[in-house]
């Protein structure tokens, strides 16, 4: 067993302890219930904690059927963000084609260049390509009607659901020095700070929250942003023996990380509101779709790509 | 023979469903009944041929193996696999709409009700390819509503499908299809024809989802 299995195994055995204690909590909660009555908050927290189960249980196979199974996991994480993301936009029957485009020659097209490692191709495919060659497409269909609003609308999915996930199997193409076949772990480390911080600006935002940061947005506040932030960091710094950063690059690394992806949650929760929907889908149980799911993940992946990128390899 | 016919019919109508799941993600939204097997008329907005098959395939099993959908003849007799699949794979009432048939398609929807099955029907009569959301409905809800009082008339919104495949477009978008079910409705005491059709068809409207873009 090569030492990088043997820590996305001891990995995923800490991500199964922490959440054998949550369903452990939540079922001597409900056991002492009495019966017939139905807490609605505890029956939301053992939903998501059984969706946390099946994500862990994917993440981590496909971190250990290694570079493929990544590429396979986000490319479909991919293609359900745009369907969710598409299907509250602004489109005419003249976008059709470029839409159509969109889904089956941007987004494989997109993966291929991440699987081939070509990062100056990735990295510039869909903000030059398909951002001049889907409007043309439109455009040719000459229907000008709301046009400007259904190409940029369509540009934002592109950019959300395409580039920025992309970016997450991207990590696998950094070359460091000392770190070889290892970069698969910045991954896990990537996708744990962000979504372990999400759940703990959560629970202290619930606790000790005050000020919401914009309350007709979403809850959030900054008491919550702060713990959750600092919390990511402790986790980062927890974690930094699966990265190149040593403890204080990681806690660094997962602030950042974590910060830009609680802001990012709220840009879409404003896109939420505008559109005047609760959730993107249903597809996950008690947390709505993928995009609710993987919403601070999708705006820290292209910030922590790069950043590594600069200061690491 | 006959088994491996069914046997195939199965076949098809799963992997209709699987392909319909996978692609758009359809999911029934039961806004005003229970997903329990009781008689039913799910009446239903009609703007592209996916329309039956989306509602069919969120119905639970034990539903879906009582439902038949309310088709046109000249549609699924049109060649051998049609013939397969509307009436062996969706268990099509097949009605034919031409005045001059004997059999008249009323007869055949009531016939099916007394059998005890639930029915799809477009009560628009045709694809509606106009930007209004809905067609004037022709009377045959009335007259089922009439004929057999005791069946829940139940609207039955399709969400999406005019993006997902627009008329003259050949590739599906894979955009999330929703279909939505609202509370039943029934004919009342006296309720005229066309006051009980403006009803149905308001009942059905109301479930649109608002068009905020």
């Amino acid at each position: 067993m090569s030492p990088t299995t043997e820590d996305i195994l001891l990995l995923a055995f800490g991500s199964f302890g922490i959440l054998i204690a949550m369903t452990f909590v939540g079922e001597v909660l409900r056991a002492r219930e009495e019966p017939g009555f139905n807490n609605p908050v505890l029956d939301t927290y053992m939903t998501r904690v059984q969706s946390w189960w099946g994500m862990v249980a994917f993440v981590g196979a496909a971190l250990l059927l290694g570079k493929p199974g990544i590429m396979t996991l986000f490319a479909f994480a991919s293609f359900a963000a745009l369907r969710e993301f598409l299907t509250l936009t602004a489109k005419a029957q003249a976008d059709h084609l470029s839409l159509a485009l969109a889904f089956f020659a941007v987004l494989p097209l997109q993966y291929i260049f991440v699987g081939l490692g070509w990062d100056g191709l990735y990295a510039i495919f869909i903000p030059v390509y398909a951002f001049l060659l889907l409007p043309i497409v439109s455009a040719l269909r000459g229907n000008s009607n709301r046009f400007l609003m259904r190409v940029a609308e369509t540009q934002w999915a592109l950019m959300i659901a395409i580039f920025c996930v992309s970016h997450v199997p991207a990590l696998m193409n950094l070359d460091i020095a000392g770190y070889g076949d290892r970069s698969l772990l910045l991954v896990a480390f990537l996708v744990m700070v962000v979504q372990l911080g999400d759940l703990l600006e959560y629970f202290f935002g619930r606790r000790i929250g005050k000020n919401c940061i914009a309350h007709e947005l979403s809850p959030k506040t900054w008491e919550g942003v702060a713990c959750g932030v600092v919390s990511a960091m402790l986790i980062g710094g927890l974690l930094s023996w699966i990265t190149p950063f040593g403890v204080f690059g990681a806690m660094a690394m997962a602030g950042v990380a974590s910060l830009v992806g609680m802001f990012g949650s709220l840009v879409v929760s404003a896109i939420k509101r505008d559109r005047g929907v609760k959730d993107w889908s249903h597809l996950i149980p008690g947390q709505g779709g993928f995009v609710d799911q993987l919403d601070s993940v999708i705006f820290a992946a292209p910030i922590f790509y790069h950043l590594t990128k600069y200061f690491y390899a | 023979m006959k088994f491996l016919r069914q046997f195939a019919a199965r076949i098809v109508g799963q992997s209709i469903r699987i392909f319909a799941r996978a692609i758009t993600a359809v999911r029934a939204d039961w806004k005003g009944i229970e997903p329990v097997p009781r008689q039913r008329v799910y009446f239903a907005n009609h703007t592209s041929n996916a329309d039956m098959p989306m509602i069919w395939s969120v119905l639970p099993p034990a539903m879906r193996r009582t439902v038949r959908p309310v088709a046109a003849a000249d549609y699924w007799l049109k060649n051998k696999l049609r013939a397969f699949v509307g009436p062996e794979v969706f268990n099509c009432v097949l009605v034919d709409r031409r005045p001059e048939v004997k059999d008249k398609p009323m007869d055949k929807i009531i016939a099916a009700l007394d059998e005890g099955s639930s029915l799809i029907i477009f009560p628009e009569g045709n694809r509606n390819m106009t930007d209004d959301p809905l067609l004037p409905f022709k009377a045959g809800l009335y007259n089922m509503g009439v004929a057999r009082p005791e069946v829940d008339l139940v609207p039955t919104w399709v969400a999406n499908l005019t993006a997902i495949m627009p008329k003259g477009e050949i590739i599906p978008l894979p955009l999330i299809c929703t279909v939505t079910f609202g509370e039943p409705i029934h004919v009342k005491d006296g309720e005229s024809k066309d006051d009980f059709l403006k009803r149905a068809s308001d009942a059905l409207v109301a479930l649109a989802p608002e068009d905020r873009t």
